[in-house]
């Protein structure tokens, strides 16, 4: 394994972005590939199925053996909101890999009795992700209803290219966001990514039951990043 | 899975072996590249080694890290890569304790 290939991986790493390393078992050269690189041939047909499944394994691919590390950064999962969804929704991320923060200024809310072992932040949106930016392995939920905490996540999550960006509220209450998501710049094609209403359609009623639906959106969203058509619609419920 | 979105920088092989290499160590890497079975460690883990035989990560749950280990100390000496097959069918692997079940096969290299 080269120095440099592996110094370069590194990097991409601590900035959760993902490279898969190509090692030729032949040969024993290695490469390193950023997300989004073009790389042609079986060997970036193979690559991209790499990049999208994040599983690492052997190819065969243009005559040549080799060897896809998958590096992936793990899928960092933001609510807006310390409510009962989040309270449900806290230990089914967790125990489905999606490590999960929950941001809410309001104390009353974000309290650790209601939130034992979550990454809590009892501040604005905009000090903690000021500190901790969105990138595109990162989603956000905004569950709070209160567009003074909302919005300003739903924004950066729109800015930041986030795999999955999900709002709840009613269609009445999204058509108000909309407008105000616009009047901050953003863009009409952006908005339309926004999971509104909330989760996919199970018919939830509770509020675990919604947190379900909003898990289930995300993992769906995390699984079919970089695909299109219907597989990457959004469905909707709560 | 660990709750954490970032990287444990004391615990990642990948991390320390970078580490290594720049105090000016020799070092080896080796990675699970194929499994069959029960494999307690899935495809694409580390185990990092220096000429020493210090070592860290895993590529199985502890069986066979005892053999790869001294494997990656030949591999450092002789600058050639080495593809390592572990198996319950094998008398060798059987010996080193791959009693799971499984096999696996490890690509042991020199960071160079």
């Amino acid at each position: 394994m080269d120095i440099s290939a592996l110094k370069a991986l590194n990097e991409e790493r601590r900035a959760r972005r993902a490279a898969v390393l190509v090692t030729d078992l032949e040969n024993g050269g290695t490469t390193l590939v950023r997300e989004g690189e073009a790389v042609g041939g079986e060997l970036g047909a193979a690559l991209a199925n790499t990049f999208r499944s994040g599983k690492s394994g052997a190819v065969e691919a243009d005559g040549r053996r080799f060897f896809l590390n998958a590096h992936l950064p793990r899928p960092r999962l933001v609510v807006i909101g310390a409510v009962h969804i989040s309270q449900a929704l806290a230990p089914m991320a967790r125990i489905a890999g999606y490590p999960l923060e929950i941001i809410d200024p309001r104390t009353a809310f974000a309290s650790p009795e209601r939130f034992p072992n979550v990454d809590l932040y009892p501040e604005w949106p905009e000090t903690v992700l000021g500190a901790r930016p969105l990138d595109a392995y990162s989603a956000l939920a905004a569950v709070t209803h209160d567009p003074k905490i909302d919005d300003f996540a739903l924004k950066a999550a729109l800015d930041a290219g986030c795999f999955y960006i999900g709002a709840l509220g009613s269609r009445k209450t999204h058509a108000k966001r909309v407008e105000r998501l616009l009047a901050l710049g953003a863009k009409p094609e952006e908005i339309e990514r926004i999971a509104a209403p909330i989760g996919l359609d199970i018919g939830a009623a509770s509020p675990a039951e919604i947190a379900v639906a909003v898990l289930a959106q995300v993992v769906r969203a995390f699984r079919s990043r970089g695909m299109s058509g219907e597989r990457r619609s959004k469905g909707e419920a709560a | 899975m660990e709750n954490t979105a970032h990287l444990d920088d004391a615990r990642d092989p990948l991390i320390i072996a970078e580490g290594w290499k720049d105090e000016g160590r020799a070092v080896a890497v080796a990675t699970v590249v194929e499994t069959w079975g029960s494999a307690p460690r899935p495809v694409g883990s580390h185990l990092v080694i220096d000429a020493e035989g210090n070592f860290h990560g895993s590529v199985s749950g502890g069986c066979v890290e005892g053999a790869v280990v001294t494997e990656a100390i030949d591999v450092i000496d002789s600058g050639t890569a080495r593809m390592l097959e572990f198996g319950v069918a094998d008398e060798a692997a059987w010996q080193v304790g791959l009693s799971c079940g499984g096999r696996i096969k490890v690509y042991v290299e020199r960071l160079g």
